[in-house]
């Protein structure tokens, strides 16, 4: 499979990275050289195999459903670019 | 000898007996950073004065009687590390500004047990890439060089400022993390020791997640004894991290003094690709026999899906970082880059903060989960990655550990292997398939190179079976007795 500008576009626009019209060209020919590099996966034969997601050797552990951790706003938003009280801040969504 | 040629082992030793104070030690060491890090570039973030702090902590424990073997031990820290109020960048320009309001679990029992940090080390942005030069923050220079040549070296990586402060002698020891090679390619391009554990023994609680499937914390140090330290004081239940596994932590220490005597060593045969270097290959042979001749017995063994380890890598370590830096937006942490509204916010921020390397592993990835690629990509690879595990739990049937190289070459010069982002992937041919089966592997350097630059072997292990890795690496590093030092070091060149 080929990506073609308009798919590099698209991507790029689900990815939330702006990338100007001059940089498409060169990114469709790196990611295709990726993409063609894995394609060597459609010889393996996966019929009845299950997918392997995890590295871990073990089902997911679950914890009990309670709040164990929080009340440090100041904490959480000492990094934020932008804030408004206790709120993250970012530019207005709806006029 | 010097205070920063010392190992962590010789130091614990000098220190206990109070031959020496470990704000000397930290001293000695801060001011090889001073000297060196301005060429070499192996630290984003130094912090002197907090290495000092520590250090006098670290004295008054031991003058309790109180210290353990990493007490007051100067150690570099990878910054993919969060450590609470010091600055985290994951070499990264998007977290510039970052300063953690915590302590990933890793670093936390390090400094519990001790340990002083001498700053934050340099890697390839978000732990992406084999050679450092990915790093928002400028290349790192290998501290080795080819023989009568002064051409600049990549320390590999991701963990290459980690690599190359402990091979100049800057740091007795430093933190790594490893996806798909980024503790052992790096080790094997400076001469150092260096441990993936299996997948689930340290916590990545506070680590920055490049393929949550696959990172993992290690330790890289000079000698395989120092990273058995290290990685006893890493290692253990977090439950913090869903996928810590809750296993008692062995004694790491004991296991790499252990004999080779009758452990079954397998050699892959898949592993002898094609156009692999004859110094390469020279220097396996040379492995095979050393732990021969120490009483292990050598079996051929298969793992046929081996060639199919980059391209699986290639399609499940984006994918998980396409979702994990997602939350890179401008909106709770890192800088933020003001556009026309919400949208142009995000994508003006990402554009500005992210580089080129991690932007098309982004757009990959995003690309491998999308709507109608799902399928042909992603849960392909994770079924031929389910075929990669196979073959190593039915080697492990037949064999206790397996002997390969550590990476298809010496350290390349920086600027070289750049004409295409594959053929920089090719670096991890051979460590990427125990990533992906998330098996403990080290690499141990095992000789030089007809350039004079150091070669490491690799020992894969069974799951949870780090003792046997850290007896088999012993093993070879009592053999091949290395003891070359790079061109660039703390007290003078070589």
């Amino acid at each position: 499979m080929s990506l073609d500008a308009a798919t590099v576009r698209r991507i790029a626009k689900l990815a939330r990275i702006r990338v100007d019209e001059a940089e498409i060209a060169i990114l469709q020919t790196e990611l295709n050289a990726i993409l063609g590099y894995v394609d060597q996966l459609n010889e393996v034969d996966v019929t009845g195999i299950e997918p392997l997601s995890g590295g871990a050797q073990m089902a997911m552990r679950l914890r009990p459903d309670i709040c164990n951790d929080g009340e440090m706003p100041e904490k959480i938003l000492a990094n934020a670019p932008d804030r408004a009280g206790e709120f993250f801040a970012v530019p207005k969504v709806v006029e | 000898m010097s205070l920063t040629d010392l190992t962590i082992a010789q130091a614990g030793a000098k220190l206990a007996a109070k031959e020496i104070s470990a704000v000397e030690l930290t001293a000695a060491h801060n001011a090889a950073v001073a000297a060196l890090n301005p060429r070499l570039n192996a630290f984003i973030t130094t912090t002197p004065e907090f290495a000092l702090e520590q250090a006098k902590t670290a004295d008054a424990t031991i003058a309790a009687g109180k210290a353990g073997p990493l007490t007051g031990i100067p150690l570099a820290i990878k910054d993919l590390f969060c450590t609470e109020g010091v600055r985290t960048t994951a070499a990264s320009k998007i977290l510039e500004p970052f300063i953690p309001p915590y302590e990933s679990t890793v670093t936390a029992q390090l400094k519990a047990a001790g340990a002083v940090f001498l700053g934050k080390a340099n890697l390839d942005e978000f732990a992406m890439g084999s050679s450092n030069i990915t790093s928002g923050y400028g290349p790192v220079e290998n501290p080795w060089k080819r023989n009568g040549s002064d051409a600049k070296l990549v320390p590999g990586g991701s963990s290459g400022g980690s690599a190359a402060a402990v091979a100049a002698r800057m740091a007795l020891g430093a933190t790594g993390t490893d996806t798909g090679g980024s503790i052992r390619q790096p080790a094997s391009f400076t001469g150092l020791a260096g441990i993936k554990p299996t997948y689930g023994r340290c916590s990545r609680f506070g680590i920055i997640a490049f393929a949550s499937s696959l990172d993992q914390a290690g330790p890289m140090a000079r000698t395989v004894e120092d990273c058995a330290i290290m990685l006893g004081a890493m290692s253990g239940f977090d439950a913090k991290d869903s996928t810590s596994a809750e296993r008692l932590v062995p004694d790491f220490r004991a296991a790499a003094a252990r004999s080779v005597k009758g452990l079954r060593i397998g050699i892959p045969t898949e592993y002898r690709a094609d156009g692999m270097s004859t110094e390469i290959a020279a220097l396996w042979e040379k492995g095979v026999a050393w732990l021969r001749e120490q009483g292990a017995e050598i079996v051929d063994i298969s793992l046929p899906h081996t060639k199919y380890g980059l391209p699986v890598y290639y399609i499940v370590a984006p994918a998980e970082a396409s979702s994990n830096l997602a939350r890179y937006d401008g909106v709770r942490f890192g800088k933020r880059v003001d556009g026309e509204d919400l949208i142009d916010m995000y994508e003006r921020t990402r554009a500005a903060g992210f580089g080129a390397e991690v932007k098309r592993r982004i757009m990959i990835g995003t690309y491998v989960l999308s709507h109608g690629y799902y399928d042909a990509y992603y849960l392909r690879a994770q079924k031929i990655r389910a075929l990669m595990l196979r073959d190593f739990t039915l080697a492990f049937d037949k064999v206790d550990a397996i002997l390969t190289p550590t990476a298809p070459s010496a350290a390349f010069g920086l600027g070289e292997k750049m004409a295409d982002p594959v053929t920089m992937y090719l670096n991890d041919v051979f460590t990427v398939p125990a990533s992906l089966a998330g098996v403990p592997a080290m690499s141990v350097p095992a000789g030089l190179s007809a350039e004079g630059l150091p070669l490491g072997l690799q020992i894969i292990g069974k799951h949870f079976d780090e003792e046997t890795v850290l007896a088999v690496s012993a093993a070879i590093e009592r053999a091949a007795n290395f003891t070359a030092k790079p061109s660039l070091m703390a007290g003078g060149a070589n």
